[in-house]
């Protein structure tokens, strides 16, 4: 059975090659100080710091799971960083890199990993919504903010885009092809960011597509491209460009990040059952931190020092996840029924009041249960 | 002969011994090939029967189930594998309104042999949506059968009984008991195992009737065993839809009294639908009214305080002496 029916190469957009040079392209002119630069490295470089402990904290026991976004930082930290404060972004479950660049705290989403909260953080602080693990589901959500954006006028250079991030798995899902349709006929302001990192669990690219998936976007109407997940100067230049465009109302777009998830699914996941080794090798030569190295050093845009400050930095971050983490509060257990509606509720109210009486039998018998 | 099995391996034995004995059924679903399924349960088959019998689909439920209908409707018997409860959802309106009703529909021309395998239930310590228990959602729904397994015996048969079964049937497993291992005699012929729509007496007793389900029921009997002060009997409900009343029945008119567990929450819960048919079918014989024990009407919540919503030996037990108190 043909698994393509492309006949050509797609297209790559690449501004640092995997061996650290620059190269410029047309459609996307990079403007970016040196410092700025250094910033990205820094951004990259903390948020791999972050997701090796948070891999480590799970293995101490100390989180229920992790979903490691290795190899997927310059996909996150590009995007991320090409938002505007006034911008929302919409994340699936492994978008720490985003988190970070919105200013979400480590602890906050070490939180909803060790099981004390369903949610961690305020989307409103920090113009980041919450987590989703039903794939597919935010991409909807994203469409619909956008409409609302749309509808307060609130377009234009001062005004808000918004972006949505998912895998290539997600793609088939009905959610992110009734996203794609909604996004088309309003023409909202939605960048589609799909990181496709080879693989759902288990799954190949082959078991969601037959063509490169920024090529979907085209039977729906709007732009698609294809950009190097793994260079984070392209990742900024083409979501600037793409949020730019949304802004100045010529509606939706989908960025394609061909990247590579470098770990296991999450920490659940033994990826040896399903996957080569060779693969992971052929990918740690595109490795995302590497390149932005080689470039910073070769031309002279970084020395030695400044590495050494980020590694200390990151050194002090893992540090500061490990105390934060296990300082974590258990929430009580009535917490089980706070917030389950936003106005009164008499059936909650008195379930919870049972509740609080079947705990109390226990004290003095049993100092645990009254916690 | 027997042989010790695992709840998680009894289904995949059975997944087995009913694709060898007929070719038309398939296994299908996220990860159920040269992963072997998230929980290993499709572990082999992919290797053994092929990429054409056991399918990697892509990331759809929607799809999973839509598709199912159409090879059903060409003969086939598909099982499809839901990976997590609260993944379920996006195939709900294949599956209420198309799945469930296409039968009655056809004027009973159409089968529609679809077994919806769904791990369900929480105690593993997950993120969310992979804990709930939807069970009642289905139970409401004409056109479904609903069962669900406590051992390792009823995973082996019984998920052979529901692909035998020319009814769409939703199997239910008890994903944080799928470690649970006990001998099966799996040389039995299929048709000498217990029915697949009779409750089983799982622990006999004579002053109250504990009826539990799924991963409930090991705890209904952990329950039954520490109440030194009643004798409890222990009613494996094993099938959810339809429920086997005569069981549930007669041993209430023997006890005078009934509580029932379950994981989900209790409003409009399977013990609610319990209580009521017991209530008209026993009242002149039950000594207290029906209690129901199970989980709070509100969101699974995190991990960490899932032990507190969860019903433990303490809740269960504390149930039991609710109905002693009247
Ligand atoms: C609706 C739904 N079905 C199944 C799952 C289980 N699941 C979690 S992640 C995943 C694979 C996702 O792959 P992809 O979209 O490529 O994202 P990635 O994990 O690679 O970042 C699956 C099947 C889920 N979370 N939601
Ligand atoms: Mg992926």
């Amino acid at each position: 059975m043909p698994v393509t029916t492309s006949h050509e190469e797609p297209e790559l957009i690449q501004l640092l090659t995997p061996e650290g040079e620059f190269k410029e392209h047309p459609d996307y002119p990079l403007d970016i100080s040196a410092e700025e630069m250094r910033g990205l490295y820094r951004d990259l470089a903390l948020v791999r710091r972050l997701d090796t402990e948070a891999v480590a904290l799970q293995r101490q026991g100390e989180l229920g799971l992790w979903a490691s976004l290795l190899g997927q930082e310059a996909a996150q930290v590009g995007s991320g960083r090409a938002l505007r404060p006034n911008d929302m972004a919409f994340p699936s479950y492994r978008e720490h890199g985003v988190a970070w660049c919105r200013g979400v705290a480590p602890k906050d989403l070490l939180a909803l990993f060790r099981g004390v909260t369903n949610g961690g953080w305020n989307p409103d602080d920090h113009g980041f919504h919450l987590y989703t693990i039903v794939i597919g589901t935010q991409a909807l959500h994203a469409t619909g903010y956008a409409m609302g954006i749309q509808r307060d006028g609130a377009l234009g250079e001062d005004g808000s885009a918004v972006i949505v991030y998912f895998g290539d798995g997600a793609t088939s899902q009905g959610d992110t092809n009734e996203a794609f349709v909604y996004a088309a006929v309003n023409n909202a302001p939605v960048v589609f960011f799909c990181q496709n990192n080879q693989w759902a669990i288990s799954e190949p690219l082959e078991r969601q597509s037959r063509v490169p998936l920024y090529r979907r976007a085209e039977g729906f109407g709007f732009p698609g491209v294809r950009v190097d997940g793994n260079d984070v100067l392209a990742c900024l230049a083409v979501t600037r460009a793409a949020l730019h465009n949304a802004r100045e109302g010529q509606g939706p777009s989908l960025i394609e990040a061909f990247t590579y998830r470098m770990g296991a699914h999450t920490t659940s996941d033994d990826p040896t059952r399903y996957r080569m080794s060779a693969e992971l090798e052929e990918w740690k030569a595109k490795d995302p931190l590497l390149r932005l190295h080689t470039f910073l050093t070769r031309n002279g845009l970084a020395d030695e020092a400044f590495f050494a400050a980020v590694e200390e930095e990151a050194g002090r971050l893992g540090e500061r996840i490990r105390t934060e983490c296990r300082a974590l509060p258990d929430p009580a257990p009535l917490d089980i029924f706070h917030e389950v509606y936003a106005e009164p509720h008499h059936h909650i109210d008195r379930q919870r009041a049972e509740f609080a009486d079947y705990l109390a039998s226990f004290e003095g018998a049993d100092a645990e249960g009254g916690r | 002969m027997t042989t010790k099995l695992t709840i998680g391996k009894a289904i995949n034995e059975g997944l087995r011994r009913a694709m060898e004995d007929d070719p038309k059924v398939l296994v299908m679903g996220e990860d159920v090939g040269r992963l072997g399924g998230v929980f290993r349960v499709t572990d082999g088959l992919h290797k053994d029967f092929g990429a054409d019998r056991v399918i990697d689909t892509p990331l759809a439920e929607s799809g999973i189930i839509g598709t199912a209908i159409g090879l059903a409707l060409r003969g086939y018997r598909p099982v499809c594998e839901i990976q997590f409860d609260g993944f379920f959802f996006p195939a709900t309106n294949q599956t209420f309104t198309q799945l469930a009703k296409m039968h009655q529909r056809s004027g009973g021309r159409l089968r529609l042999p679809v077994v919806l395998r769904i791990p369900y239930g929480g105690g593993i310590g997950a993120v969310e949506h992979h804990s709930e228990s939807p069970e009642a959602y289905f139970a409401h729904t004409a056109g479904l059968r609903v069962v669900t397994v406590a051992n390792p015996e009823d995973a082996y048969w019984m998920v052979q009984q529901a692909i035998a079964c020319d009814d769409p049937v939703v199997f239910f497993e008890p994903k944080r008991r799928y470690w649970d291992k006990a001998d099966v005699d799996t040389t039995r012929s299929l048709t000498s195992a217990a029915p697949m729509g009779a409750a089983r007496i799982a622990r006999p007793g004579q002053d109250v009737t504990l009826v539990a389900y799924g991963p409930m029921v090991k705890t209904a009997l952990q329950a039954a065993e520490a109440d030194t002060d009643h004798s409890v009997e222990v009613i494996d409900l094993r099938s959810l839809s339809p429920i086997d009343y005569d069981t549930v029945c007669s041993s209430v008119r023997r006890t005078g009294r009934l509580v029932v567990a379950h994981e989900a929450p209790v409003s409009s819960g399977l013990g609610a639908e319990i209580a009521a048919r017991v209530t008209e079918e026993c009242f002149y014989h039950l000594e207290a009214p029906v209690v129901r024990v199970g989980g709070f009407d509100t969101p699974y919540p995190p991990s960490r305080l899932e032990e507190h919503y969860l019903p433990d030996l303490d809740r269960v037990l504390d149930g039991v002496d609710r109905t002693f108190a009247f």
